[in-house]
């Protein structure tokens, strides 16, 4: 029997029961359609966070107090043993280092006039603060230079939040403004850096740290930002570092960590988190498989006599066979097509509004899904069928 | 087509045994019939005397317990079901009491299924069709669905797909069971015409008006011919 009658034969069988044919490829549709979708969503997310890592500079280390996945004091408190002589000492001890950039962070209320801007990151850095990491940027007006750090100038270098919320359409450098009880003034105005994890990055004002220190009376760091000339000195120089910090602290007091190994801690999450979503869509496309049996198991059933008439007028078994197979398998493949249509409608759709990433082995593997889905369960009602005996079957009522 | 002595069907001492687990029931108790090429033959019983089974042994849509069927020179003894199949679909052509058409295709679909298995081009197997239809008088329901068309037409429809492949047996099961006199005329007179053309004619009947209608009948009783 030649291929082009089987597809009008399945066809036909498909157009002859609407309902009940799109009620089955419903199954399939939801199951193509969320595998796409889930798994674009899986694929968005770890595009964007990877790029979110690399905006600080793969040329970038950090140093964090306490042991990421390591022993915690109870109630889980990391005790701060991270000083700015750390900081310090990494920069005088080291070679090749472009710069280091300790940072002490507070959040704290800005006050211009009687507007107020609440939970603004505070962060207390040096002067290189802008060469270490790579996404601070300024956008108008200066950084704080080095001689203002050490005589403990009270300048800031306001985030965009800050600036809208302060100062609106007016010019914003050269005003002064409160942090907590203190009177600073604006220098400098960085480039916009969005929100990560829904926190703004922008409601932020960078002073120098001795002014910080003595603000928030704090001695120790909540990071070490340290840039390398180059990619390729990144290994050397965390070996070094952490040589360096061993001399004064055990392995649980700190973290180094580099734009790679943020990344494979990441790719690590993100790969699971894709397979979770991939393997929740998968069941739902084996649960529209197990809808394609049974509906093929209805039809060869429906269909006995038609069997029998077949076979009496000469079809093979391999003649039924194939036919119902090929029902079972335009069954899904057209549920497959709604699904794959719909899936990228919808990721598209999502990568406007949040994160998605459609990969096309997403898409081809939820097309060669469907098409095993209407061979493996359609393969067991085909064999029934191909295996009914003409006379039985022409006899049945 | 001229009638010469050639035996189409040669049933040898046939056995048919129906088994349940306790009860085995003999349904045909050595049956040996010799048909010749062109022969119109009716096989005449009462319900229960095997005539049923026997034409499904003849059609080879079922193999006899014991005894040997040889069709149109081939032993059918021991065919696997494929090749059965092949057979069936070259040699028999099939009229069923039920027309037994299928009721979501339309009379050209129905008429060609026999040349599809046999492999017949799409162009040849149509032009066949509606010239063998056309011969029946239904070329003006060539795209019918045989709920469409009265029971004479369809049995019209099933006799124009039994010829499909120009089989030398045309083997009828009651043909006329579910029609009315008149459409039941047309089919006999029908079937008759083909005998006349060189068809051989296996008719299965209960009705001896029919069985009469042949040239050769055949009594069976209680699975064996009287």
């Amino acid at each position: 029997m030649e291929f082009k009658e089987l597809i009008k034969l399945s066809l036909q069988a498909l157009v002859a029961n609407k309902l009940r044919s799109f009620l089955t490829t419903l199954g399939i549709i939801i199951g193509v359609f969320s595998i796409i979708v889930l798994v674009s969503l899986g694929s968005g997310l770890q595009s964007y966070i990877t790029s979110q890592i690399q905006g600080f500079g793969s040329n970038l280390i950090f140093v964090i107090p306490g042991r990421v996945g390591g022993a915690r004091t109870p109630g889980g408190v990391v005790t701060n043993k991270l000083f700015i002589q750390d900081a310090d000492n990494i920069k005088n001890k080291l070679r090749n280092l472009a710069s280091v950039a300790p940072v002490i962070s507070q959040a704290s209320t800005v006050k211009y006039k009687s507007i107020e801007n609440k939970g603004t990151s505070i962060l207390g850095t040096s002067s290189n603060y802008t060469k270490a990491v790579q996404n601070a940027t300024v956008e108008k007006g200066i950084f704080f230079s080095s001689s203002q750090e050490q005589s403990g100038a009270r300048v800031a270098v306001i985030g965009k939040t800050v600036k809208e919320n302060l100062f609106g359409e007016k010019e914003a450098i050269g005003q002064r403004f409160f942090i907590g009880n203190n009177i600073y003034t604006v220098i400098g105005i960085l480039k916009k850096r969005g929100a990560v994890f829904g926190i703004d990055q922008d409601n932020t004002a960078v002073i120098p740290i001795s002014v910080a220190r003595r603000q928030f009376g704090v001695t120790n760091v909540n990071a070490i930002y340290i840039s390398a000339n180059t990619e390729s000195q990144i290994p050397f120089i965390e070996k070094q570092v952490k040589e360096l910090l061993l001399r004064r602290l055990t392995e649980d007091d700190f973290t180094i960590q580099t734009a790679e190994s943020g990344l494979e801690i990441v790719t690590n999450v993100t790969n699971i988190l894709s397979l979770a979503l991939g393997g929740i869509a998968a069941i739902s496309l084996l649960v529209g498989g197990i809808g394609v049996a049974n509906i093929m198991l209805v039809s060869v059933t429906e269909r006995t006599r038609e069997i029998g008439l077949r076979k009496a007028l000469g079809a093979k078994r391999s003649d039924i066979l194939k036919q119902f197979l090929l029902e079972a398998i335009a069954i899904s493949l057209v549920g497959g097509m709604i699904g794959i249509i719909l899936g990228l409608g919808t990721s598209i759709l999502v990568s406007l509004l949040f994160v998605s990433v459609v990969t096309p082995w997403s898409v081809i593997l939820a097309f060669v899904f469907s098409v095993a889905i209407g061979v493996i369960f359609g393969m067991a009602p085909a064999i029934r069928a191909s295996k009914l005996s003409p006379i039985e079957a022409l006899r049945y009522e | 087509m001229a009638k010469d002595n050639k035996t189409i069907i040669e049933l040898k001492n046939i056995y048919k045994d129906y088994s349940t687990d306790t009860v085995t029931t003999n349904v045909l108790k050595g049956i040996s019939i010799q048909v010749k090429k062109g022969e119109f033959i009716a096989i005449i019983g009462p319900s229960g005397s095997g005539k049923s089974t026997l034409m499904n042994i003849i059609g080879l849509l079922d193999t006899p317990t014991k005894g040997t069927y040889i069709l149109n020179g081939t032993n059918t003894i021991n065919l696997t079901e494929d090749e059965l199949s092949f057979l069936r679909n070259r040699e028999i052509g099939f009229v069923f009491q039920s027309f037994n058409l299928l009721r979501r295709a339309t009379t050209l679909d129905n008429v060609i299924l026999p040349a599809i298995y046999a492999g017949v081009s799409n162009a040849k197997r149509m032009s066949r069709a509606k010239e063998i239809l056309t011969k029946l008088g239904l070329q003006d329901r060539l795209n019918n669905q045989p709920s469409q068309l009265s029971g004479g037409q369809q049995q019209r429809v099933a006799i124009a797909r039994a010829l499909m492949n120009n089989p030398e047996l045309i083997l009828a099961d009651e043909p006329t069971g579910n029609l009315d006199t008149k459409s039941g005329e047309d089919v006999m007179n029908i079937l008759k015409k083909l005998n006349d053309e060189g068809k051989t004619i296996v008719l299965i009947t209960h009705e001896h008006s029919i069985a009469n209608q042949a040239k050769r009948i055949i009594k069976l009783i209680d699975g064996k011919i009287v």
